[in-house]
């Protein structure tokens, strides 16, 4: 009988159920919307905090001191040590490889260009492609340094072509398809490079050519990595030789900008890595900035679903007095009618939350894709909160209205004057 | 219930024919204060959430463009070829920016230790480099003259003791005491900083470049350039720092679309939530529509008279939601950014001509679909 009442009321009144039902299911869907937002919004802006560069410097181990003014460098490019080209890929190898963006080699060398002496020549990789496994990956500074503008056309890493930095090309007058000799060969200007930098006035090489006018083969002076990091807290700062096992263990395995300075460390032989403190300190805090103001949205917006579909069920079930009437003038006990609403509303939270988990996580990829380019996805594991939540939101959304329904007379409940 | 009719019959006798119009509205709400109220309510959430939304929206570039600030720099100025800067350059920079802006100057030579080994030697203002550069990590800062701090990488390579040392520029000699070490993993590690006052009796070499972080958004700093380069000497150039201004613009162009998406969907939740709740009230009064119809009310009383409470109701909503929508911004700023949010009270106009809008439309959806049923068939409760 109790199960033939809820069907028959969801069957005969399929208009109101449908209003009462949509809100429920909207304000489930937003709220879905909003968690997945904000628990995916971290790693998103950690990617778009990536266009500040690269956040970690790895140097050779037994350097000498830097001279650089500017971003000029003045050191004698026979000074000092390097890293070796060959060890590059195994960056991609290391623990938190997935969280490594991009690197890019650098090497600056002097030579003498187009009748100049002493013209700074950046030997570095653009897009280079290598191969770990199946996977391929593509690293250089058109990942690193997002903010480098090219007009013409990017050098390939195989080719000798060349990038000539703003100032320098309008000072010899050239432009992209001419020829440069670097060292009395030459060289064609794929692009010119505008970076607001110094390296406006250098010209900027594939590696290997660099390489070639140092006379060192697989030299590189510094190796720039773009990492995506958490930010740093109390545990990241302590040094990891006065760790014990299990401390070590976490350390060594949440990506703080230090542990993955650590493990570059170990992968590449002989070298220092350092977090950029400029780039990696304050990633941190703008992202906990805005992962902050997003999980308060997302709370404000959580309450304001609450009540809205709490008043759309306090209308729904206000709505019925007069059925309340005719179920207590026939018989049926106060518990037996507050079974009966409850009953409805708890399938109506089920309902509407499971059309409402799913439309929300639909809304929150298209979210994701339209302003990140990339997916937010929801997990799964969160059906059964965002249900249960549904459910006790409707049910409280509808006690006060079902407690005044059951508590009036059904004679004037069945005469509409209540 | 007696009472409210007491006060009721008081004001008949001294009701002139219009007041019937308020009093109606008076008694509507009064009678049914249960469903006013939950009306009232839903139309007060969904402002509240709407004001909340939109002031942070239009705050959020302000609150956040302060912490994108801690990246430093955003405009550099310096001479061409690395020669040093005019004189009054500095003064010229800070009275053209005024207090929008952080300015800090650079002075940059080579110089040799005893041993003969090249190091950079920098010259700043150490008060104003400390709230430029926050991201320096500083064992200590110089406090007294003769003082330096050491890069890390400098104080590992020539002096881990932290004894103090002599430094030789163009045959001049200083003697300096490390008042700490300062740790960036740029080019800092390696040079050596001294007060700008030492630096300049010591190499008598000026200032080459003064670091400067404006605030604003982007479009503010551009024009903050354009005045600069106004009024500096062509000799010297102003250059925005690329790598910042463009990741800051892109983190905080998506920031925003993103709080705006959740503010677009927030508020449609909860303008629809109220226009069921709203439609579902008037529907429920359909026998007080009958009844005036069949008392000979106009079409045009009618109309008025619902879309007056509606309006009434619009209008008392906003402004209970504005208030407390403030108040959640207000407390949004302080729990995240530790500033309050402003409150913008140019939103208050939107606000209100949004819920009087929405209750006006729910207030016209019931009454156009029971305009063609006769009075008569709505009593019979049919």
């Amino acid at each position: 009988m109790f199960t033939r009442l809820v069907y028959e009321s969801f069957r005969r009144q399929a208009r109101r159920k449908l209003l009462a039902g949509a809100a429920v299911t909207l304000g489930v869907a937003v709220a879905t919307a909003m968690i997945a937002v904000a628990t995916g919004i971290g790693d998103k802006i950690s990617r778009e905090l990536r266009s500040y560069g690269a956040n970690i410097l790895v140097t050779p181990q037994e350097d000498s001191l830097d001279l650089e003014i500017g971003g000029v460098n003045l050191k004698p490019p026979s000074d000092g040590a390097y890293l070796n080209e060959a060890d590059l890929p195994k960056i991609k190898g290391m623990f938190w490889r997935n969280n490594i963006v991009g690197f890019a080699p650098m090497l600056p060398v002097n030579a003498e260009a187009a009748g100049q002496t002493n013209v700074a020549i950046l030997g570095t990789y653009f897009a280079k492609h290598f191969a770990l496994g199946k996977e391929e990956f593509v690293t250089g500074v058109r990942t690193t340094n997002p903010w480098w503008k090219v007009q013409g056309a990017w050098p390939d890493d195989e080719s000798s072509d060349v990038l000539l930095g703003e100032e320098l090309a309008s000072q010899l007058s050239r432009t992209p398809g001419d020829e440069i000799d670097i060292a009395s060969k030459p060289h064609r200007i794929a692009g010119i490079l505008s970076t607001g930098g110094a390296e406006d006035r250098e010209i900027v090489a594939p590696l290997a050519l660099a390489q070639q006018i140092l006379g060192r083969p697989g030299a590189v002076r510094r190796v720039y990595v773009s990492a995506l990091t958490k930010p740093e807290d109390a545990l990241a700062r302590r040094d990891p030789r006065s760790l014990s096992g299990e401390i070590y263990d976490r350390w060594y395995c949440s990506p703080y900008p230090q542990s993955i300075s650590f493990q570059l460390e170990e992968a590449i032989p002989h070298s220092h890595a350092e977090q950029i403190r400029q780039v990696a300190q304050n990633e941190g805090t703008v992202l906990t900035r805005i992962e902050g103001l997003m999980l308060l949205v997302t709370l404000a917006a959580l309450c304001a679903a609450a009540l809205a579909v709490s008043a759309a069920m306090a209308t729904a079930i206000f709505e019925r007095r007069a059925e309340v009437g005719l179920m207590k003038a026939l018989g049926a006990g106060k518990v037996m009618v507050a079974a009966f609403f409850f009953a409805e509303a708890a399938l109506l939270g089920v309902l509407g939350g499971i059309a409402g988990f799913f439309g929300g996580a639909l809304l929150a990829r298209e979210i994701g894709e339209s302003i990140f380019g990339s997916q937010i996805s929801i997990e799964p594991v969160l059906l059964p909160i965002v249900l249960a939540l549904a459910v006790i939101v409707t049910f409280a959304g509808s006690a006060a209205a079902i407690r005044r329904a059951v508590l009036l007379d059904p004679v004037y409940a069945l005469r509409s004057e209540a | 219930m007696s009472s409210q009719s007491g006060v009721v019959a008081s004001r008949r006798g001294s009701g002139k024919h219009t007041s019937m119009f308020l009093r109606m509205m008076l008694r509507a709400a009064v009678l049914r204060r249960g469903r006013a109220a939950s009306a009232l309510l839903a139309m007060a959430v969904a402002a509240a959430a709407a004001t909340a939304m939109l002031n942070l929206y239009v705050d959020v570039q302000a609150k956040l463009s302060r912490e994108f600030r801690n990246y430093g720099a955003n405009v550099i100025v310096a001479a061409k070829d690395g020669k040093a800067l005019p004189a009054e350059t500095l003064a010229k920079v800070e009275s053209t920016l005024g207090n929008r802006a952080l300015a800090v100057p650079f002075a940059y030579v080579v110089a040799r230790t005893a041993s003969g080994q090249p190091v950079v030697v920098a010259g700043t203002d150490f008060a104003q480099a400390r709230k430029l550069d926050t991201w320096w990590s500083v064992s200590g800062w110089p406090s007294a003259p003769q003082q330096a701090l050491l890069g890390d990488r400098v104080a590992a390579a020539m002096n881990p003791e932290g004894k103090s040392f002599d430094l030789t520029f163009q045959g001049h000699t200083i003697h300096l005491a490390p008042a700490g070490t300062v740790q960036t993993g740029a080019a800092e590690d390696s040079r050596i900083y001294l007060s700008l006052a030492d630096f300049e009796a010591w190499t008598g070499v000026q200032p080459s470049t003064i670091e400067i972080a404006v605030s604003g958004s982007s479009g503010e700093v551009r024009e903050s350039i354009g005045r600069l380069a106004a009024a500096l000497p062509a000799a010297v150039e102003v250059h925005p720092v690329r790598q910042i201004m463009e990741g800051e613009a892109r983190v905080l162009g998506k920031t925003r679309t993103t709080l705006l998406a959740s503010a677009v969907l927030i508020i449609a939740t909860a303008a629809l939530c109220v226009l069921a709740t709203l439609i579902g009230w008037v529907y429920d009064r359909r026998r007080d529509f009958a009844i005036m119809k069949a008392l000979g009310a106009s079409e045009r009383l009618l109309n008025g008279f619902f879309a007056a409470e509606a309006g009434v109701l619009g209008l008392a909503g906003a402004v209970v939601g504005f208030a407390v929508g403030v108040g959640i911004a207000v407390w949004i700023g302080r729990a995240n950014f530790h500033a309050p949010v402003a409150p913008r009270f140019s939103i208050l106009p939107i606000i209100v001509a949004g819920s009087v809008a929405v209750a006006l439309l729910s207030a016209v959806l019931p009454i156009s679909l029971l305009r063609r049923v006769e009075p008569a068939t709505i009593l019979r409760g049919e």
